[in-house]
């Protein structure tokens, strides 16, 4: 049963038409036998304009701010806030002063609270510091005041490309969660490329990356035509590759002659030569590299090819209404491989700027970092969209980069990014739950302006029908 | 249009529609079974290997010590590819005349090429079938718990991609609450219950707030991840003794743990495992033969009808779900209580993804996902003992196997899966 | 038999939808042994009304009283407990379920498990004459078993009063007449029925008493000897046309050819079976059935939606199957589909967006791989205008409109380009009468402007109305093709598959003797 009432039901229908083509001179009757094949079939025109029909102007400012209040942006920051909380819970909980200090708690509760503020204040503080501005290293000049800035940005890079992976898959209504699989693939041919082969500088990184993107493409691809042909679901299809990926690289890393290092024991690569890594933009002592800008240009893309293009029209109807689609003369079985290989294409961009830009000195199956799944939170807190994937990979880029140094400074562990994300995305695909816990006006959704107008419509629906 | 004449017969129109019917053909069986032969065909007799393969049968104390079965490769092989591709023909014959064959056939040939596999890649040394099988019934055991969970969350419409959460958020749970209280059956209650937590806020997403049950899923897995890893970090490592719980005893069942080959395999274990063998009849029964059965499948399938007869369809998937983390739960306490006594870091390893693969396998029938957790088990078990004997095959891809049979099993290649048709959709009621 | 109090009693019953009022104040009340129609077209609240009384919806305002007692229902349970049941029109059968299965479910100790529930059912179907066997499979069941294996749960819990909801949407007439032998045989019985439907011949033929509702509000009684027209002006609110004004038909040479054509399903059925027909340009060819009988498939092999399909679909010379969905589109083939929700439009896309649907390439809406939206803003202001789709604007999404003016919005947009055949698949379905005469003369428009234009019904009364032929499906293959103005008593046996001596029209009857 859905919410709506049925379309059998719904009593706003305009009940009264004017009666039109009735009369024997509508539309253009070709008496002769000899028609044209195809005919324009002249719409009548209603008789008598019907010009009570509703045209009610919307107050651009009201709903824009209504957009704000009630959709997704305060929603995301309350998520992220509440989370937070949470990951300070837990931060504080754990914490060795905190738990010495609840000993006596009754006693003397300011001990208790001072342990936990310092716990959490400093936490979140060496997060700050690491991911935005290091306030310590501001003696030493602007370049270490910002470097964390950089660092976030190096670190959204990737996460950045594997969100529009996850999020153009979902808008064609797909499920991607194989970016494991597709970056390990996109890893190991871009890094083969890169040790294989000598080639000119830029060209060399440029071909690599390239290559390591229809590798992604391509396991993602096999997702996407078993959707297609064979009605696989890609949920569990992308599931199981990641793990075949896993085990065949673990494979290939081992075997000389394949992907090991001539002369190492260890699953792991040789190092990239210097033609086949992405130099970083502004030098050292900045690791930001030209991959952060190849991310920034797949958003773009993206973007124009989601909203603006007509493959992205198309994904977006197979997305919403596959059935509708198809009717509507759309392949969607070819549309559903070619969102696959598009998604692991991005998705390949992430594998190929991680062994070219983050890790150059040889790979091993942990490539991917997590990445692949971090992609769906980045995906899901940006809304699907290419530009709120791009804001959600910066945050998450953030979350890292000040993650590590929180565990370095404070000795928590990095993981807690992992909780509060999560917590994130949780709190995100359920506002009712953000607006319960914030005591925000459940939905209704309408405004009461959109309320009254709906009353207008219905009642003179309604009168019309009187009138009769 | 009149009335006033009841027609009497309404038996005509109640017979059901039998439409003509053209022959329709499946080859995806025969194809699929072709490609297999031509997989021994080139591993059994193309790169035979010499020597003979000895299967060892008996372990100490068997009340009955069977001898040691030497099979030399080579022949064995041919004889193995010969009535392998017997079969595929039967299958052939039997889709270009649109025959149906039983299951025997496809059990049949699996078991046949088991076998080749064995001899094949075991040439030249001894295979200890007891160890192997008590292997196999070890390792599924986290497999079958979690394709429990699976089944029963699935069967009433929450499609459960959080078993891997399950599995790691028992483990842990169960190894700190057993530690610290040093009673280890306390550690199970607590690994179920930890579980259940899990299954809870699936089930609260999925069904008050209606969010996409395959994010929360995934989701949960990265969140349960997060939490045992910072947790373990942050407390176990500096605490060793809240990590160090007291593994349950293995209870022989006197007697029966004789008989050759299976008393080994079947009857050394600990509760956990006795607990899986009442468990999964007793579901495979509920299920179909009980009012809570009926119920549950109702709400999998048509949760619109099941409302319209006074089931709350709410209420029952909220508590079936949690009953499906308590299942799974069992299967995290096992890890740590059973196998390894310690809590590591992501301990579970993606076995709650195998456990997923062993549902969809399963076509959602208890019986039938404990058939395929069973024969993911075995992969593993033969795996290892194939890497202690050192195999001709690389590790990676025997691990890789239940995932590729999953792949081909969701394409269609084998059986066909059908899920329960509202599973995944939340109910909304006006 | 008659009590002191009516059976069921409503009063003062409020639905609202956010601001729509589904249900305005509707009293009605049906006594012991006595059939009340309630009488509305689609969308005035029947069914919300139904599922208000059956826990399915709470009601803002009003009560419920059962025998003159106060009910409060909080959901389908209280109000089964109550003694009321419900045939649905959607039937609410598990499919995987057995028969005795899904009389059990919800009543397990009550009915004494699956053997009792095996016996009930027995008993029920000796009773009616049913012949119900307990352990069949719903999914293996011809839709007209189905609906008595919902009137045999209705029954096992004894209900006193028995709500039917549009029961006579998917049967034959044939059917139609054993299911409504089977309602006098309960009303004999002592049971009080709801009849809820908006067909007039239905009401006629059976009511005890009517009660007419309008836009959520009943508008009054009416008694069964009234004519059609009176029952048909109070439940439209106006005097309505119940006929279709066309001219006769001026044929053109362009044709459809549709020869042999056999479609099988996933197992082998044959669901359209050896069908053969030509429709002309300028004529309307109306194929008639009960919904099942193999029309779906029919339209959807002529769209190449079909894959397992053979024979011939040839329009104007150029052979259509085989082709892709666009192919066939791009032959100029407009497609009303039956669900327009399904398979017509993407309720979360705009209307401006919804009109361009299948014009995804090239001019006018795409250019260089680029979406045009200034073309697109243009055509869809201008088709919000011809067609009258009553919305906020062109960005207004499709999914938010009523069901009238979906289907303009689907029109709109099949008729916005050049076409050579129309094929429009149960195009009025669940609208209202204003939309349903707006729908139609845009058909007999497109046949007027000398295309070949296909329409599916099972309404016999569109068919009739539309129909320059008539060719009536049943099983999948085509019974006959007879004259527009054929009885219905002889279309009623066709539906059922019984072969009438071929008419004379098996071809165009040429200039309909204009």
């Amino acid at each position: 049963m859905n919410d709506q009432p049925r379309d059998a039901d719904d009593p706003i229908q305009p009940s009264q038409q004017q009666h039109v083509g009735g009369s024997p001179d509508a539309g253009q009757a070709p008496a002769v036998v000899h028609a044209p094949e195809a005919a324009e079939v002249q719409v009548a025109a209603p008789a008598a304009p019907i010009d009570d029909r509703t045209v009610v102007e919307e107050d651009p400012w009201g709903s824009a701010f209504r957009r704000i209040m009630g959709g997704n942006l305060v929603m995301a920051a309350l998520a992220i806030l509440t989370s937070l909380v949470v990951g300070g819970i837990l931060i504080a909980a754990t914490d060795e002063r905190v738990q010495e200090t609840s000993g006596y708690f009754f006693a003397r509760p300011g001990d208790m609270l001072g342990a936990v503020w310092s716990a959490v204040a400093g936490a979140y503080s060496a997060l700050f510091q690491g991911a935005v501005l290091n306030f310590a290293a501001a003696d030493r000049g602007f370049v270490f005041l910002i470097k964390p800035l950089t660092d976030t940005l190096n670190f959204a890079t990737p996460l950045i490309a594997a969100g529009l992976g996850v999020a153009l898959a979902f808008r064609v209504g797909l499920f991607n969660i194989g970016g494991r699989g597709q970056m390990l693939w996109a890893a190991a041919a871009a890094a083969w490329v890169g040790f294989s082969f000598q080639l000119p500088p830029v060209l060399h990184v440029l071909v690599a990356i390239a290559v390591g993107i229809a590798a992604g493409a391509v396991w993602a691809g096999i997702a996407g035509a078993l959707k297609a042909y064979t009605g696989a679901h890609e949920v569990i299809s992308t599931i199981m590759l990641n793990f075949v990926a896993f085990w065949f690289i673990t494979w290939m890393l081992r075997t000389q002659g394949l992907l090991q290092n001539p002369g190492s024991n260890n699953p792991i690569s040789p190092p990239m030569p210097p033609s086949a890594i992405l130099p970083s933009i502004f030098g050292p002592p900045f690791v930001l590299h030209w991959g952060f800008v190849l991310s920034v240009a797949a958003v773009v893309v993206c973007s124009w090819l989601i909203n603006r293009s007509s493959l992205g029209f198309q994904f977006r109807a197979v997305g919403y209404n596959p059935s509708a689609a198809l009717n509507a003369g759309m392949n969607v079985k070819r549309l559903t491989v070619y969102a696959m290989l598009i998604s692991g294409a991005f998705m390949g961009l992430a594998g190929a700027q991680q062994v070219t830009g983050a890790v150059t000195t040889g790979f091993t199956a942990g490539i991917d970092a997590g990445i692949g799944f971090d992609a769906i939170t980045v995906a899901l807190l940006g809304g699907s969209t290419p530009w709120g994937t791009f804001f959600a990979g910066l945050l998450f880029g953030a979350f890292k980069a000040g993650g590590f140094r929180m565990q370095a400074a404070e000795g928590v562990p990095v993981d807690i990014i992992l909780v509060v994300q999560s917590f994130i995305v949780l709190f995100i695909a359920a506002p009712p739950l953000v607006r319960a816990m914030f005591g925000l006006p459940q939905p209704g959704r309408k405004s009461r302006r959109q309320r009254r107008d709906e009353a207008t419509l219905a009642a003179m629906a309604e009168r019309k029908g009187e009138q009769a | 249009m009149t009335t006033q004449q009841p027609i009497e017969s309404p038996a005509a129109s109640a017979q059901a529609i039998e439409l003509e019917r053209a022959v329709v053909k499946h080859w995806k069986a025969p194809i699929s079974f072709a490609v297999l032969t031509l997989v021994a065909l080139v591993l059994f007799i193309v790169v035979a290997r010499d020597g003979s393969t000895t299967l060892r049968l008996s372990s100490v104390g068997d009340f009955i010590a069977l001898p040691n079965a030497v099979l030399p490769a080579r022949p064995t092989g041919i004889v193995v590819v010969v009535l392998l591709a017997a079969l595929t023909a039967l299958s052939l014959w039997a889709a270009a005349t649109a025959r149906r064959l039983g299951a025997w056939l496809p059990v049949a040939f699996g078991i046949l090429f088991v076998l080749g596999f064995l001899v094949w890649a075991g040439a030249g040394s001894m295979i200890p079938v007891p160890g192997l099988l008590f292997a196999t019934v070890g390792l599924s055991v986290p497999l079958i718990f979690g394709a429990m969970g699976g089944v029963l969350s699935e069967r009433a419409g929450v499609v459960n991609i959080a078993i891997e959460a399950q599995l790691l958020g028992g483990a842990f749970t169960g190894a700190v609450v057993a530690s610290a209280t040093g009673v280890t059956l306390l550690g199970v209650l607590a690994a179920m219950v930890a579980s259940v937590l899990v299954s809870m806020v699936l089930a609260v997403f999925a069904i008050r707030y209606f969010v996409e049950q395959v994010i929360v899923g995934v989701v949960l897995n990265v969140l349960v991840t997060g939490l045992t890893n910072f947790l373990y970090s942050s407390m176990l490592t500096d605490n060793p003794e809240l990590n160090s719980p007291d593994r349950l005893p293995r209870i022989p069942i006197p007697g029966i743990e004789t008989i050759p080959i299976l008393g080994p395999a079947l009857f050394e274990h600990t509760v956990i495992v006795y607990a899986m063998f009442i468990i999964v009849p007793l579901i495979a029964w509920g299920l179909y033969k009980t009012t809570w059965g009926l119920r549950l499948r109702s709400i999998g399938e048509h949760p619109l009808a099941a409302d319209t007869v006074g089931i709350n369809v709410n209420r029952l998937r909220f508590w079936n779900v949690s009953l499906a983390g308590a299942v799974a739960g069992l299967g995290g306490a096992y890890f740590t209580l059973d196998t390894t006594g310690a809590f590591t870091r992501e301990m579970t390893a993606g076995l709650g993804y195998i456990a997923l693969a062993a549902v969809i396998f399963g076509q959602w029938n208890p019986i039938k996902a404990t058939a395929a957790a069973l024969l993911f088990g075995f992969a593993s078990a033969l795996q290892q003992t194939l890497g202690a004997i050192g195999s001709p095959v690389p590790s990676e891809f025997m691990l890789m196997l239940p995932y590729l049979i999953t792949l081909l099993a969701v394409a269609g290649f084998i059986g066909q899966s059908r899920p329960p048709a509202a599973s995944g959709k939340p109910y909304i009621k006006q | 038999m008659s009590a002191p109090h009516p059976t069921l009693e409503l009063r003062g019953i409020t639905k609202r939808f956010g601001a729509l009022v589904a249900n305005d104040h509707i009293d009605l009340d049906v006594r012991a042994g006595e059939i009340h129609c309630l009488l509305g077209e689609n969308g005035a609240g029947k069914s919300t009304l139904m599922n208000v009384l059956y826990g399915l919806y709470r009601a803002e305002e009003g009560e419920i009283l059962l025998d003159g007692e106060p009910q409060r229902f909080a959901g389908p349970g209280d109000a089964m407990r109550a003694g009321i049941g419900m045939v649905h029109q959607h039937f609410m059968l598990i499919p995987v379920f057995t028969v005795a299965e899904n009389v059990l479910l919800g009543h397990e100790k009550a009915l004494g498990g699956l053997a009792g529930a095996r016996e009930k059912v027995r008993e029920i179907s000796q009773r009616f004459g049913f012949h119900v066997d307990p352990d069949a499979k719903i999914e293996d069941l011809p839709v007209g078993v189905q609906q008595r294996v919902e009137i045999i749960k209705a029954l096992s819990q004894d209900a006193k009063v028995l709500v039917f909801d549009e029961p006579t949407a998917v049967l034959t007439p044939q059917e139609t007449d054993e299911l409504m032998a089977i309602m006098q045989q309960l009303r004999d019985e002592g049971t009080a029925i709801v009849f809820i439907t908006h067909k007039l011949r239905e009401v006629r033929a059976i009511a005890d008493r009517i009660t007419v509702i309008r836009l959520g509000k009943v508008v009054g009684q009416a008694s069964p000897e009234s004519s059609t027209t009176e029952l048909a002006s109070m439940m439209v609110g106006r005097a309505v046309e119940l006929t279709v004004h066309k001219n006769p038909p001026v044929l053109t040479d362009n044709a459809l050819r549709v020869e042999h054509l056999t479609v099988l399903d996933a197992v082998g059925q044959k669901v359209v079976n050896d069908v053969s027909f030509t429709v002309r340009g300028g004529e309307v060819l109306c194929i008639a059935g009960v919904q099942g009988n193999g029309q779906t498939e029919l339209t959807e092999a002529i769209l190449g939606l079909q894959h397992r399909a053979t024979g011939s679909i040839d329009l104007n010379g150029n052979e259509l199957l085989g082709d892709s969905v666009r192919d066939v589109l791009d032959a100029g083939v407009g497609f009303v589909p039956e669900d327009r929700k399904v398979d017509g439009l993407v309720g979360e896309f705009s209307i401006a967006e919804n009109l361009m649907l299948d014009r995804y390439h090239g001019a006018p809406f795409v250019r260089a791989g680029t979406l045009d939206r200034g073309a697109r803003e243009r055509f869809a202001t201008e088709k919000l205008g011809s067609f009258d789709i009553r919305a906020q604007g062109i960005e207004s999404k499709v999914g938010t409109l009523s069901g009238g003016n979906q289907q303009k919005v689907v029109l709109a947009r099949e008729l916005g380009r050049p076409l050579s055949l129309l094929v429009a698949s149960q195009p009025t379905r669940g609208l209202d009468v204003g939309s349903i005469e707006f729908v139609h003369s845009q058909i007999i428009a497109s046949r007027d402007a000398g295309i070949p234009v296909i329409v599916v019904s099972t309404e016999l009364d569109e068919v009739v109305g539309l129909a320059d032929r008539i060719a009536v499906m049943y099983r999948g293959a085509i019974v006959g093709i007879v004259p527009a103005d054929t009885s219905r008593d002889i279309l009623g046996l066709m539906m059922a598959g019984e072969r009438v001596a071929d008419g004379p029209s098996t071809t165009p009857s040429k200039g309909a003797a204009a």
